[in-house]
């Protein structure tokens, strides 16, 4: 059989099938093995981070990933960003009758991949199939739970005057790797998304330093909506400097084409943090030696006057207001 | 970045400030950007910002879809509304309230409207969906015209006759005329770079030689800019109106001949109503005779609700560079980007979404 059938669904013999042959044979360990209603698990402290997230990506396969990494990604770094260590996840599959088994092995596969990169357990999970047209192809939700580190508060609400503003990367890679893979646009480009789990990058700027007070990943609206977040969650302005802002060649190239602002551009592998001047040297030398924070920056800093705000200086002198994002820039980008 | 980076230098953009404080000297001056791009290249890169304050920038009708008037919105919106046609539009298009409705809102309501990046997309929609009627809706200024001409002249070719094109095109000199007889000081033209390539620099001709008013032919990028705001400002100081162009690695004095042809060729010059300015002479495109089959007026007639405009809402002024945004009692308040009341907050070249955006807090 090729193709999901609503029967895969119902949760009879053919889900089981689906199961068994599908999802466990790579997602395989101790708590899926259990087959039980719920996972249970073992927590070392009584702090948790939980959250969830839903992947409506489309296309399912992009450069540089696919749904399925996407979905271990998102969860994980909203984990990581709270200086949570990730540990384990849910996935919740819905799936369009007729959809490719072959298709959802790689999904499948890349999920595995993922969850290995990032060293967390996938532990319980669903399948639901809908009829033809109620879904486009797979979506997917996942939930994680993450162990809280001691002595380590990270919140949107932490950015203090004087502190450092820092990227680990170059921004609009996600966004424009998906926007510009459409088959419509009638152009092609060589973006890759930068969808990756942060905790690693995490784990070595934690390392160095407790005193990092806010850490965000620059997912959907992009740099300029995190930042305009922390601005008002922290009651602080914050200036950037233009000539700072990493970005890639052809992201700058794409965005120009098409009329998009690659400070608004989806990132799935780029974090923001507010970091105490007298660490940020030492905290910025360990994210480059992390591979997706070799090209990490300071782009700007945190100020006692313009609360709420977010001002950026630009290449020619002037100054240019960074507002939150209003619409959708580029619609299911994840 | 190459062809962008060049532009935007740090060190010549503050010489090209010096330059114009100096020259302009403390004497009032009021310039006139006539192209949606240039409106948010201005406030995007803060532009007014480095400029002497008694140097005052106004933006005018240059937003195709800010100018384009409720009746040819509801035109679009009834023709949605109709169960054997696809509506294809560019992006801007969708949230532009109309009389009582958006192509979002129909959108939602089951209305089959498709956004697409070029009109040659749309032909390829009625190309494999026969059975529907698929409606262009035709709107923007010379830069976009030639591609439309195309479709209509390729429909024509591989006779795919359920493509049609609602025609609210405009050109632009004769309301840069109608604005210049009129009582908004304009001192300087900063005349549109992409029009300008289409239709080279002779149509801006008459406004210096009737009126006495410069125009500069501008490019995009903060270099451009700031070069043709000097370029004006040395005019007024020569006492020497005339039409010059900056954009000169874009733009010939003759224009695009090919584009020019292909536009006559389909296309005919009609009177057209602007938001803003009303009725004005001979500023619109209307399909010819000989293209009629596909022209979506002709060809699907439709009834179409009485317009109406939205109460206290300033766009008509603001497209006459009478009041800035934030006059409007509506601008930032019940008027937002996300939940639009007129037109100019709506479209990414609006005046009120690029104050919105960039201006609103400071200066």
């Amino acid at each position: 059989m090729n193709e999901i059938r609503l029967a895969h669904g119902g949760g009879g013999r053919y889900s089981h099938q689906l199961i068994e042959e599908v999802f466990l044979p790579v997602l395989k360990n101790d708590y899926l093995d259990s087959r039980d209603d719920s996972a249970l698990i073992d927590v070392p402290s009584t702090r948790l981070a939980f959250t969830t997230d839903s992947f409506v990506v489309e296309p399912l396969f992009f450069p540089g990933g696919d749904i399925g990494r996407l979905a271990v990604c998102g969860t994980v770094n909203d984990l990581a960003m709270l200086g949570a260590k990730p540990a384990y996840l849910s996935i919740g599959f819905i799936i369009e009758e007729g959809f490719l088994i072959d298709d959802l092995k790689r999904i499948v596969q890349s999920v595995k991949e993922a969850a290995d990169e990032a060293g967390v357990l996938i532990v319980t999970g669903d399948t639901k199939v809908v009829q033809r047209g109620n879904v486009d192809g797979l979506f997917i939700n996942t939930s994680g739970v993450g162990i809280l580190r001691e002595n380590v508060t990270l919140s949107g609400a932490g950015a203090q005057a004087g502190d450092h503003v820092v990227v680990s990367g170059p921004l609009g890679c996600h966004g424009m790797a998906v926007m510009t893979s459409r088959e419509d646009l009638g152009f092609r480009t060589k973006i890759q998304s930068d969808v990756t789990p942060l905790n690693g990058l995490v784990d070595a700027m934690l390392g160095v330093t407790n005193h990092i007070h806010v850490m965000r990943d620059a997912t959907r609206g992009g740099l300029a909506t995190i930042l305009n977040e922390i601005a008002g969650q922290s009651h602080v302005g914050i200036e950037i400097v233009e000539e700072n802002v990493p970005l890639t060649e052809e992201v700058k190239g794409a965005c120009e084409l098409l009329g998009f602002d690659p400070l608004y551009v989806a990132n799935e592998g780029v974090l923001v943090a507010c970091i105490s001047p007298g660490v940020v040297k030492d905290v910025v030398k360990a994210m480059k030696r992390i591979s997706c924070g070799r090209n990490s920056a300071v782009i700007g800093s945190v100020l006692s006057e313009n609360k709420n705000r977010v001002v950026m200086r630009t290449q020619i002198g002037s100054h240019r207001i960074l507002d939150m994002l209003s619409g959708e820039q580029l619609p299911r980008i994840c | 970045m190459k062809f962008i980076d060049e532009f935007r230098q740090g060190n010549v953009a503050r010489h090209f400030v010096k330059t114009i404080r100096e020259l302009v000297d403390g004497r009032e001056m009021t310039f006139m950007e006539v192209c949606g791009t240039h409106t948010m290249a201005i406030a995007r890169h803060g532009i007014r910002e480095l400029l002497p304050e008694q140097l005052i920038l106004i933006s005018g009708p240059g937003c195709p879809v800010c100018v384009t008037s409720n009746q040819t919105l509801d035109r679009a919106i009834a023709l949605s509304r109709r169960s054997d046609v696809i509506v294809a539009t560019f992006g801007d298009m969708m949230k532009v309230p109309g009389s009582s409705s958006s192509l979002d809102l129909e959108h939602a309501r089951g209305a089959d409207i498709r956004v697409v990046a070029s009109t040659l997309e749309a032909l390829s929609i009625a190309a494999h969906e026969r059975e529907k009627k698929v409606v262009f809706i035709g709107i923007g200024f010379e830069t976009t015209v030639p591609t439309v001409a195309a479709s209509l002249i390729e429909a024509r070719n591989r006779s795919v006759l359920n493509y049609f094109v609602l025609s609210a095109h405009k050109v632009m000199p004769p309301a840069m005329e109608l604005l210049s007889r009129g009582d908004v000081r304009i001192d300087g033209y900063l005349c549109p770079g992409h029009v300008s390539a289409i239709i080279g620099s002779r149509p801006y001709e008459p406004l210096v030689q009737k009126y006495g008013i410069g125009c500069v032919i501008g490019g995009f990028e903060p270099l451009d800019i700031l070069q043709s705001i000097q370029m004006l400002v040395e005019q007024i100081n020569h006492d020497d109106p005339k039409v010059e162009i900056q954009y000169s690695r874009v733009v010939k004095k003759e224009g695009n001949p090919k584009a020019q042809e292909i536009i006559d060729k389909v296309f005919e010059v009609c009177d057209s109503h602007w938001r803003g300015l009303g009725e004005v002479k001979e500023s619109g495109l209307k399909i010819r005779e000989s293209f009629s089959e596909w022209d979506a007026e002709i060809q699907i007639p439709i009834e179409v609700e009485p317009t109406h405009e939205p109460e206290g809402c300033l766009c008509g002024q603001v497209l006459q560079g009478r009041v800035s945004p934030s006059d409007c009692r509506h601008f930032g308040t019940t008027c937002t980007p996300g939940d639009p009341v007129g037109p100019c907050m709506v479209s990414s070249e609006g005046t009120c979404a690029a104050f919105f955006k960039y201006h609103h807090i400071i200066k």
